[in-house]
């Protein structure tokens, strides 16, 4: 090898790597989201359903509202015919939020705080991401977690 | 082995490159999961091809009717205020003759109407010029009805369309609206904006698709007349069709669709097209 | 060669620790900018455009005006601007970064500026002239860097590097082109919709450029080995005397437009300018100057004893880039504003953290063409006396 200090280059390189994967390398295994697919089924019986699937909804749920921010704005198009033909007002202001609230009672009912962890943030805070939606739309109230 | 330093670093920047790209293209590729989704409008939605405005100034009497039509716009749209002209959002507001219609007074003019307040907001003009040098589409034209909107996700804050719109339509937001709305004011049915994005008039695209009026047209007690200006039946076209009305700045060929009557005081008596 | 840039006197050193200090504070200005939003600036809803975007319109004319050193040497070969054609090329790399940092830093939402990529509109100028702006500094990069590159080494510099050059020549003006027609093509702001603001532009970014050329290639001789050479500056002095009179012709033709034919719209916007309109005056002073500038420097251009006396030429070529700066950096945008669009007057003048956001803009062009004429010049005085075949 012929890499003038090349021996330095490559150790830096190696710490380099360890300290910019540290996040991953420190969480692997230790993912907490659980598909349980009878929870969805329960709620499904009692009306909690989402637009679309949630193993749908979950990876994809950034680009649906992509496209129906896309669709409402420039098309004009307002309403949504979600996969199992039903129809929803494309809103996250009006649709999303009336159940993904910490105010949802269907929740609240049963189970203490399981309506704040399904919450946007009770998410985003959780995967650190930070979407700037609610400067415009106007947030539902939370308390912050 | 033998490498230099260089060949190393251009075989590292090229693989950098091969990843990113890699996965910018599968991460594309994905989009089109979704594609296949329906959308339609609503199905309360006011239909036209061409909506437009008559403004009839002599059934807008007082300060009070013209204050309850701005506010009505202003307060639904949480359109904020500043009290101050620099930072200044509008999206409908009052101009005196001389200044909405520059050249058209004369000195021997009634001041009644020199002097009189004239309603403005965004022509929704057939040819509008903010539409044509916008670099992102972010203000358009609608196909199907011609409202010109102002796509608040894609904007980016240019302020081209400003310099552009020749009837100063249109307002940037300098500074966070949020911070010139009253907590308790605040619409929670219809979005703020953020800083940095240019906003206007979008004839209530939100009241229309459930089969309301614009809210300005509803507050002004029938000085304000809205319809398609492309169905010779509907109401605009037979007030257009029987009083003198003008636009503002036509000669330079947006084809604004705000029409202004003046001295029109009884077109409520307009002859039915049969 | 950027090794070249990283060995300098203790004066080399300084003027770089200076500009870190302007960059340094423009960055925390802007940051506070980004935070809080333009209303940190004197911009309105009236006046929407101002400081930054006059400084990208003028900064458009001095990129453009590289041309007019390579154009003589390789398309009339001429000898002369051989060893400063890289002079031209890299002020004009310099100064489309200033340009590009002038729109970024004038966005409300500059996170989105990939979306005029990501949504192309051809019909918007705004669009061509983010394509034409890019496609000019690749150029200018690529052309200064391979010929200086091949000057080190003492050979040739490569064939394909020819047909670039060509292209950029005729790339120069195009810039300056499509940025005019920003302003000529937008119906109602009548001290804009002109037919020759295209040539205009040209007119002034060809006496600006050369202008900024020769004082920089005094400033060069006096603090290296380096000798743009006597009688390349003389050519300069002449270009700039000749565009300038075209320049101010230009804007005479405007003003005979404006005031013959009486019309109040053309009118209003030269006399919010040059006399105040409904009591307001702030840009009277500045505009008034810039004439003065501009006379006095032609004076001392057109008569060839002082232009010959490269002390004059110097006090002539900055009064020629002072008056160009306001008339194009200032006055041309706020005049196309005020009289706003219901004939009322809103003034504007540029706020303390928007007038140093744009020396840390300037500033940062300044450290680019430092390091890139530092470069060029430590490359000439090794090659000093060399002749070398391009």
């Amino acid at each position: 090898m012929k890499i003038y200090g090349g021996g330095k280059i490559f150790v830096g390189l190696i710490i380099f790597i360890g300290l910019a994967t540290s996040p991953f390398l420190f969480n692997i295994g230790k993912s907490s989201i659980v598909r349980d697919t009878k929870a969805a089924e329960i709620m499904q019986s009692m009306g909690l359903q989402c637009v679309e699937k949630k193993a749908f909804m979950l990876p994809n749920h950034m680009r649906l509202l992509d496209k129906w921010r896309d669709s409402v704005v420039r098309k004009g198009n307002r309403l949504y015919k979600a996969s199992d033909g039903k129809e929803y007002e494309m809103s996250l202001q009006n649709t999303c939020l009336n159940c993904h609230s910490e105010k949802n009672e269907t929740c609240n009912a049963c189970h203490s705080n399981m309506a704040r962890k399904h919450t946007c943030n009770g998410c985003h805070n959780y995967m650190a991401v930070n979407p700037y939606c609610w400067d415009c739309h106007i947030k539902p109230k939370e308390t912050k977690s | 082995m033998s490498m230099n330093r260089r060949d190393f670093l251009k075989i590292a920047g090229i693989s950098t490159i091969a990843g990113i790209g890699g996965t910018a293209i599968v991460g594309g590729l994905q989009k089109g999961v979704i594609e296949a989704a329906q959308t339609a409008p609503d199905t309360d939605t006011l239909t036209g091809k061409k909506w437009g405005m008559a403004i009839d100034m002599d059934k807008i009497k007082s300060e009070e009717t013209l204050k309850r039509v701005t506010e009505a716009c202003h307060r639904i749209h949480n359109v904020p205020d500043f009290s101050n002209t620099k930072d200044e959002v509008k999206w409908i507001w009052t101009e005196t003759f001389e200044h909405s219609f520059p050249g058209q007074e004369h000195q021997f003019m009634p001041d009644a109407i020199k002097h009189k307040p004239f309603l403005l907001l965004c022509n929704h003009c057939d040819k509008p010029a903010c539409v044509r040098v916008c670099p992102t589409k972010a203000t358009f034209k609608r196909k199907d009805d011609g409202i010109v909107m102002q796509d608040m996700h894609r904007c980016i804050g240019c302020r081209f369309c400003m310099a552009a719109c020749p009837f100063g339509a249109r307002s940037f937001n300098y500074r966070d609206p949020r911070t010139g709305l009253k907590p308790e004011e605040i619409n929670l049915d219809y979005p703020t904006r953020t800083k940095g994005v240019v906003e206007k008039c979008t004839f209530c695209r939100e009241r229309l698709a459930k089969g309301l009026q614009p809210a300005c047209v509803e507050a002004s007690n029938g000085a304000l007349v809205f319809g398609d200006l492309n169905d010779p039946t509907s109401e605009i076209r037979r007030i257009l069709a029987s009083k003198y009305t003008i636009r503002r700045k036509p000669e330079l060929g947006t084809e604004p669709n705000i029409y202004y009557i003046i001295g029109g005081s009884d077109y409520a008596v307009v002859p039915e097209i049969k | 060669m950027l090794e070249k840039a990283l060995s300098g006197s203790k004066k080399y050193w300084t003027w770089i620790f200076i500009l870190l200090v302007l960059i340094g504070i423009g960055t925390v200005n802007y940051l506070r900018q980004f935070q809080t939003g333009l209303a940190i600036t004197g911009l309105s809803r009236d006046v929407s455009w101002g400081l930054y975007i006059g400084q990208f319109t003028f900064l458009v004319g001095i990129a453009a005006s590289g041309v007019m050193l390579v154009l003589p040497y390789y398309l009339h070969n001429f000898k002369q601007f051989a060893n400063i054609t890289i002079l031209g090329e890299f002020l004009a790399v310099s100064a489309v970064t200033m340009c590009m940092l002038f729109i970024f830093v004038d966005m409300g939402q500059p996170m989105r500026i990939l979306n005029v990529l990501l949504y192309p509109t051809p019909n918007s100028i705004l669009f061509w002239d983010s394509i034409v702006l890019s496609g000019y500094l690749a150029l200018n990069i690529t052309i200064g860097w391979v010929v200086l590159g091949s000057d080190k080494k003492g050979i040739a510099p490569p064939k394909w590097i020819k047909p670039l050059i060509y292209i950029s020549i005729a790339w120069a003006p195009l810039i300056h082109i499509v940025t005019a027609f920003i302003y000529a093509g937008i119906p109602g702001r009548h001290f804009w919709l002109t037919a020759i603001m295209a040539a205009r532009f040209l007119a002034s970014a060809f006496s600006g450029g050369p202008a900024l050329l020769i004082i920089l290639a005094l400033i060069i001789r006096k603090f290296t080995k380096f000798d743009p050479g006597k009688e390349a500056i003389q050519t300069l002095g002449k270009i700039v005397t000749y565009f300038m009179l075209t320049n101010v012709f230009f804007f005479a033709l405007e003003f005979f437009t404006a005031f013959y034919s009486n019309i109040p719209g053309h009118m209003h916007p030269f006399v919010y300018l040059f006399a105040g309109l409904d009591g307001h005056a702030k840009l009277v002073p500045l505009m008034w100057t810039s004439v003065i500038l501009a006379v006095v420097s032609l004076l001392l251009l057109i008569f060839p004893a002082t232009r010959r006396n490269e002390a004059t030429l110097a006090i002539a070529a900055a009064m020629v880039f002072i008056s160009l700066w306001i008339d194009k950096g200032f006055g041309l945008i706020i005049g196309g504003f005020v009289p706003n669009m219901f004939e009322k007057v809103t003034e504007y003048w540029p706020t303390l953290p928007e007038v140093l956001i744009t020396i840390g803009v300037w500033a940062t062009g300044f450290l680019v063409l430092t390091i890139l004429y530092k470069i060029a010049i430590s490359v000439r005085e090794e090659t000093a006396g060399i002749e070398i075949e391009h």
